[in-house]
Parts: structure tokens; C-alpha cells; sequence
């Protein structure tokens, strides 16, 4: 009886030990269908622009009966990024910063898709400069560009005018951004002006602040970079939020923002003015529920320097490393398909615009060409019907670009020369006796030692 | 002294054959053993030995590693983040034991205390440690809203204080840190107390109230000898917990303002996921190799200077 027992017992042992082993292979089904996942939306996205997202999705296996696409919720934020890209959760197409494209080119983490890149009809229209950020030496290419933007001035209308400020006129020089701040903070008792500070962002936008007033955060290329934190526009960038921190109390008193959580501040009406990438209105009503109605978008101000400048960026739309050849085809035909076609190709343009028109979605927003201005201009014709960004509100950013230089982000260490400003311009925030020379003599002796390091 | 004597290894060892093994109940052991080793294997002792390993390569986890020797501790040693990302550690070790280790025990002696509904504050003082942490933080981070009308800020100034700047200053980010910490752990710590003080003889209160001891000399006489052995073990949990801190910092403030939160645990992250060019997961196995090395003998050092404590 005993040992009959235990008979079972072991049994049942082994079973367990079979089923933990037989649940570790799975079982895939293989209708012929080429699979890749594709980056969709941030998370957090409402759902209707989720079902925007399908819709297009279905049209294309519509298309492409042989191509299976599995969308894949993404944003891209440096942390999380490494860690997709170091645990292969990545999905086989994705999007990464215009900055990133040659590093990991160079590490071997995207798939070279030259061959198909060359057979789309509009390749040899990219804007060289731009298509060059996903190129390695030897002239193969790794990602096709997907939109570029310049840094603008966002700023909510209703605070402007609680204020008594007039949203039809946004300031167009610093002076004047740092009166509107001190107005909004006194009169509504919301930050005037807020800048991000959390997660490299703040690094990003000091360097945006910094070109704008004729400063460049690294000086030469390739193997002989000079770090240049410590240049005079950078010294200036930080003396003006220290003004508005600490003379004008026009800062409010969180000061803790990255991208995400700044625009959600901004888009609960906490923020008057605040500075990031032209195209973000898409995301502060897709992700934060902005009311359209307050907002702003102006051009950055730029001093009287000859170098001051607009920062620009932008994002290469890639392919993971592992993916196959067929993977590689049906990516790029994906590619085409979602995210470029539509700048080239009336008939791609007004679908893509009618399905976003439909769901409520943004169609409009400024951006800077990956081609040219003018077939920019040519796509903006074909979807005019369906542009439902408030024009008028964002109108003053074109005009007060026009003519201005834009100039890329710093090349060498990008990421870890931004996450040493964020500790600086944390410390001017937080700190009334910060002292900004030392601060960035420090940043900047830390940053040039991993630029020599390589 | 008590400690168990060991019983000397007989010196004649019997030599068994295989099948006396499996009659003797060897080969169901093993078995009943086997799915145990297999996850214990592959899930923790196979990942530490990696790390050690991965400790001395430079990879970026998609390209072959190569082996670098110790440049991966070199470089380690010489950031200067590392200071100040041990210093804050210490810091935070140092408040949550000076908030985080009294507060749970003083509140289970009155919870012991107390005759009438018992399960209700028991349930109460658990609550914390049922909401998810990450949920608490973010919670708690809406209470730490900077603003005059922020939820703490506006209790405060009904008893006349003024707005405190909670997380956004790195003089108060810290406390703020433990302060929720200590909400959040409390509650675990509490039960441990509480069912290590229903061991406690009643006989003992009951001659020392004999005696005329009040309750606080029934706490210091009776109460915390007691629970000499349960404190000491609390107290290395407390230490090993608070070195690996990197939730809070992570969540509430990633460090900042300007590093004053920075842990050695949200140093290793950042080695590993700041920069989205492929982190330096050597630098970041190498300082977590050094930490678990730190606590391993920290421990060891602790046991064997408290042996004889917990146990005359």
C-alpha cells in the first residue's frame, strides 16, 4: 500500500516535470504568411486612434495578402529602449531618434535594408542629409526616414489670455517669453514657463535653448569631438531659468518633468509655455486629451547671434537585426505604406488623412521636410480638405522660422551629454545657490572623458 | 550559551549499493527534488553565475561579448557618480532605520495591546503592503504635489505651515522618499511583531505588573528581550532591503533633483538603460556583483557579532 503510494507520487513528479518542460516549446502554425510586428502607438493612446491604426492595418494586408502585421503598442524612451533592444522584445519594425541611426548601425542591432529601400520610386527625392543618419560609410542603408521636426515654442492660449496676454501675439524674443511667464504665474498661479529636466530631455532642451542663442554643445566630428557644455549660450540658457525660478517665481514648484509628463501638465492647463518638437500636438491630444481650442505653437526665439539657430530632429522608422529576408520585404513594404507614401503619393496621402479625419484623429501638424519644402508643401495640398490642427493657432511657428538655419543634435555621446545636463539644470531649479560655471565645468569635463574614452 | 551541538560525523562510513539507495527512499528524494533544482538551477543560480561572468565582458547583449578582465569594476571605481550614489544609499539606509525600524514595532505593541477589534488594525496597518508599489508611488506621488494646493500641502496649511517642496528639492526629496517607504513596508514588519509577540509567555507580564512595572518597563524588560531574536533578523532584512532601494527613487524623482536621490541600485540601471545605444551591462553586473559581494559579507560579519544576542 505504501509503496504503491509513493508510486503515484513519483508519477505525478514526473507529469509536473513534463508539462513544466513540454509548456516551454510552443507551437506556432504556419499559414504561409510572412509575420512582422510593427511599432503602433504609444501606450495610453485613446481608442479610437487604436482603431485608425487597424483600419490601416487591414487595408494593407488588404493589399498584401501574404503579410501578416502584428501591431505592437511602442514609445520610444531611451531606458526602456535598451532594454527591448538588449532582451530582443523589440517589434521587427521600429522607431528610433534621427541621432541613434549610426550607432546602431555600427553595434550591428538594425537590418540592413538597402536593396529594398532603393526599389521604392521615390528614393533618390530623401533629403541626403537626412537619409545620411541611416547610412553606414559604405553608403548601406539601415532606415528610412520618417518625419523631422524643429523645436517650437507650445503655449496654452486660455492662460494667455487669463493673463491679459494676447494669444494672437506669443513672444518672439526671450526677453518677452520670461514678462508673458511672470504675467501667467502671477495672474492664474500656473508655471509661466516650464522646461523638461527628467530622463535626458532636460539636456535635449537646454541644447535646443542653447543653439538658439548662437551656443553648440560639441565642436568637430567624428574621433576629434570637443565638448562645449560650458560655452557662453549654455551659461545664459541656465541664467534665464534661473530668473524665472528665483526672481519671478514664474516656474511653479514641480520641477521634475520628462517628455511625457510635461505634456500631460501642459495639456491639464498647469504649463503656459513650454518648449519640445513642432509635432507634438498629435500626442497631447491623442495621449493627453489636449483642447485643441488652447493651443499654441510659436517659433523658438533666437538671439542676434549669427550662429543662433533651430534645433531640429527627427526619427528613422528601422528593422530589427534578426529579421529575415522576407521579413525585410514585407518591413519596408509596411514602411511605404504607413509612413511615407503619403508625403509622395496623392492617393496614399488622402487615405491616410481620411481614416485619422475620421477617428478624430490630428492631420496637419507642422514638420520640417524629409524631402523638399516643396513636396512638404505638395502633400499638405492633397490633404487640405482633412487638416483639422487649428491653422491660424500654429501659423506663427512657419513665419517665424522662415529663413532660419536648423541645425542637428550634438553627434558624439548624445545620451549621456544630455543625462549630464539634466543634473544641471535640476540643480538650477532646485537649488537657489547653484552655481552654473561649476556646474558645467564639471558636466563638461565628465562628458569629454566619455567622448575620449570612445 | 545553547547552541546546538552538531553530532560528530560517525567515523565508519557504510558503504550502500544502489539498490539499498533506491529502497531507502534516495531515488524518490531525488525525484521530488528534481523540478526544484531544475528552476532554482535555471532561474537563480544559472542567472548569478552569468552576471559574475558577464561582470568581466564588455556585450551589448545582441553582439558576441569579449572578455575585458576587470576593466568593467575599473570603471566603476572611478565614477564619480558612485560616491554619491553610495553616500545617498547610506542616507536612505540610515533614515529608514531611524523611521522604518522603530515605527512597525512600536505599533505592534499597542496593536498587542489592544483587547477589542484587533483583526481591524491588523488589517489596517496591512493595507499598505497590499497595494501595488508601483500604484503607492504614484499615488503618493500626487500627495507630494509641490504646488501650494497640493493634497499634503494644503493638510499643512490648515495648521499653518507653509508649502514644502516634498520631492522638488533635494534637501526634502530624500525624506519624502523614506516617508513613503516606511508607509509602504510597515505593515509586513508589523505581523512578523505581532505573531513573535503572541509568543511571548503572559506569565512574564503578569510578574512583572506584580512587580509594578508600567508598560513601558514591560516593554523594555519583557517585550524586547523576547523578541531579541525576530528584531535582529528584522534589522538585516532591513539593511539588505534598503541597500537594494530603487523603486522610490526610480519612480518618484529618478534620481534627481540633481543626483540627491540617486541609489546604487538606480546607478546600475543607468548603466545598463540610459544610454539607448546599447547600455554597459558589464559596468552594471560588475557594480551589482560588487554589491551582493558587500551584502553577502555584511551579513556574515552581522550573524557572527550577534550570535551571541540572539541566543544567551
Amino acid at each position: 500500500m505504501k509503496s504503491s503510494r509513493k508510486a503515484v507520487a513519483i508519477v505525478a513528479v514526473g507529469v509536473f516535470s513534463a508539462g513544466l518542460l513540454s509548456a516551454c516549446t510552443s507551437d506556432a502554425a504556419d499559414d504561409g504568411k510572412v509575420k512582422i510586428t510593427v511599432a503602433s502607438l504609444i501606450p495610453g493612446t485613446e481608442q479610437a486612434a487604436f482603431d485608425a491604426f487597424d483600419a490601416r492595418v487591414a487595408e494593407f494586408e488588404k493589399a498584401n495578402p501574404d503579410i501578416d502585421v502584428q501591431p505592437v503598442e511602442y514609445e520610444w524612451k531611451a531606458t526602456t529602449f535598451t532594454a527591448q533592444l538588449a532582451g530582443g522584445t523589440l517589434p521587427d519594425v521600429f522607431r528610433i531618434p534621427l541621432t541613434d541611426g549610426r550607432t546602431l548601425i555600427a553595434n550591428g542591432q538594425l537590418a540592413d535594408i538597402t536593396s529594398q529601400v532603393e526599389a521604392l520610386p521615390y528614393y533618390d527625392k530623401f533629403n541626403p542629409s537626412v537619409l545620411e543618419t541611416a547610412q553606414d560609410d559604405d553608403g548601406n542603408i539601415y532606415g528610412i526616414p520618417r518625419e523631422a521636426y524643429a523645436i517650437g515654442l507650445h503655449y496654452n492660449r486660455q492662460l494667455f489670455e487669463d493673463a491679459g496676454l494676447d494669444p494672437d501675439s506669443p513672444p518672439t524674443t526671450w526677453d518677452e517669453v520670461r514678462e508673458d511667464a511672470k504675467a501667467i504665474a502671477e495672474k492664474t498661479g500656473q508655471a509661466g514657463y516650464m522646461q523638461m529636466t527628467q530622463n535626458n530631455t532636460g539636456g535635449w532642451q537646454t541644447t535646443a535653448a542653447t543653439v538658439s542663442r548662437g551656443g553648440r554643445m560639441e565642436e568637430g566630428t567624428g574621433d576629434d569631438v570637443t565638448v562645449t557644455l560650458d560655452n557662453d549660450a549654455t551659461k545664459e540658457s541656465l541664467e534665464f531659468l534661473k530668473e524665472l525660478r528665483w526672481s519671478d517665481d514664474s516656474m511653479g514648484a514641480n520641477f521634475l518633468y520628462d517628455w511625457g509628463t510635461l505634456n500631460q501638465a501642459f495639456a491639464a492647463g498647469q504649463i503656459g509655455m513650454y518648449t519640445s518638437g513642432s509635432d507634438i500636438f498629435t500626442s497631447l491630444t491623442r495621449e493627453n486629451n489636449l483642447d485643441p481650442a488652447i493651443y499654441g505653437l510659436t517659433a523658438i526665439p533666437i538671439s542676434d547671434s549669427p550662429d543662433a539657430a533651430i534645433l531640429g530632429g527627427g526619427t528613422l522608422n528601422v528593422v530589427s537585426a534578426k529579421a529575415t529576408d522576407e521579413q525585410k520585404d514585407a518591413a519596408v513594404k509596411w514602411i511605404d505604406f504607413y509612413d511615407v507614401s503619403k508625403l509622395v503619393d496623392e492617393e496614399a496621402a488622402v487615405a491616410d488623412a481620411r481614416i485619422l479625419a475620421d477617428q478624430d484623429q490630428a492631420v496637419g501638424t507642422p514638420a520640417l521636410p524629409i524631402f523638399d519644402q516643396a513636396t512638404l508643401d505638395q502633400s499638405r495640398e492633397w490633404i487640405a480638405e482633412f487638416v483639422n490642427v487649428p491653422q491660424a493657432q500654429v501659423s506663427y511657428f512657419a513665419e517665424g522660422n522662415a529663413g532660419r538655419t536648423i541645425v542637428g543634435e550634438p553627434t558624439a555621446k548624445t545620451q549621456e551629454l544630455y543625462a549630464a545636463l539634466d543634473t544641471v539644470v535640476q540643480a538650477v531649479l532646485t537649488d537657489q545657490n547653484a552655481d552654473i560655471d561649476e556646474l558645467l565645468a564639471k558636466a563638461n569635463s565628465d562628458v569629454q572623458a566619455l567622448v575620449d574614452a570612445g | 550559551m545553547s547552541t546546538l551541538e552538531r553530532p560528530a560525523a560517525s567515523g565508519i562510513q557504510t558503504r550502500r549499493s544502489p539498490a539499498s539507495w533506491v529502497r531507502r527512499g534516495g531515488l524518490s528524494t531525488l525525484l521530488f527534488m528534481l523540478p526544484l533544482l531544475v528552476i532554482f538551477g535555471v532561474f537563480s543560480w544559472k542567472p548569478i553565475v552569468e552576471a559574475v561572468v558577464m561582470s568581466l565582458q564588455k556585450t551589448n547583449l545582441v553582439t558576441p561579448a569579449t572578455f575585458v578582465g576587470l576593466e568593467n569594476y575599473i570603471k566603476v571605481f572611478s565614477d564619480p557618480q558612485l560616491g554619491q550614489a553610495v553616500a545617498n544609499t547610506l542616507y536612505f539606509a540610515v533614515l529608514a532605520l531611524i523611521f522604518g525600524y522603530p515605527v512597525p514595532l512600536v505599533v505592534a505593541v499597542l496593536m498587542s495591546e489592544v483587547k477589542r477589534m484587533r483583526g481591524l488594525y491588523s488589517a489596517l496597518a496591512y493595507l499598505p503592503v497590499v497595494v501595488p508599489p508601483v500604484v503607492a508611488v504614484l499615488l503618493w506621488k500626487v500627495f507630494y504635489n509641490a504646488d501650494a494646493t497640493g493634497p499634503f500641502n494644503t493638510v499643512l496649511s490648515w495648521v499653518g505651515i507653509a508649502p514644502q517642496p516634498w520631492l522638488q528639492s533635494a534637501a526634502t526629496a530624500m525624506p519624502s522618499l523614506v516617508l513613503e517607504a516606511t508607509w509602504a513596508g510597515a505593515g509586513g514588519t508589523i505581523i512578523i511583531y505581532l505573531a513573535a509577540l503572541t509568543s511571548v509567555n503572559p506569565d512574564l507580564y503578569d510578574a512583572a505588573e506584580i512587580d509594578g512595572a508600567n508598560i513601558w518597563k514591560k516593554v523594555r524588560h519583557v517585550t524586547l528581550p523576547q523578541l531579541r531574536s525576530v528584531l535582529l533578523v528584522t534589522f538585516i532584512l532591513q539593511i539588505i532591503g534598503t541597500a537594494q532601494v530603487f523603486l522610490e527613487p526610480f519612480l518618484f524623482t529618478n534620481g534627481g533633483p540633481a543626483n540627491s536621490t540617486s541609489t546604487v541600485l538606480l546607478l546600475i540601471y543607468r548603466y545598463a538603460f540610459q544610454n539607448s545605444l546599447g547600455g554597459n551591462y558589464g559596468a552594471a553586473t560588475a557594480l551589482s556583483v560588487l554589491l551582493a559581494v558587500f551584502l553577502a559579507a555584511f551579513s556574515l560579519v552581522y550573524f557572527r557579532l550577534t550570535r551571541s544576542w540572539s541566543t544567551e
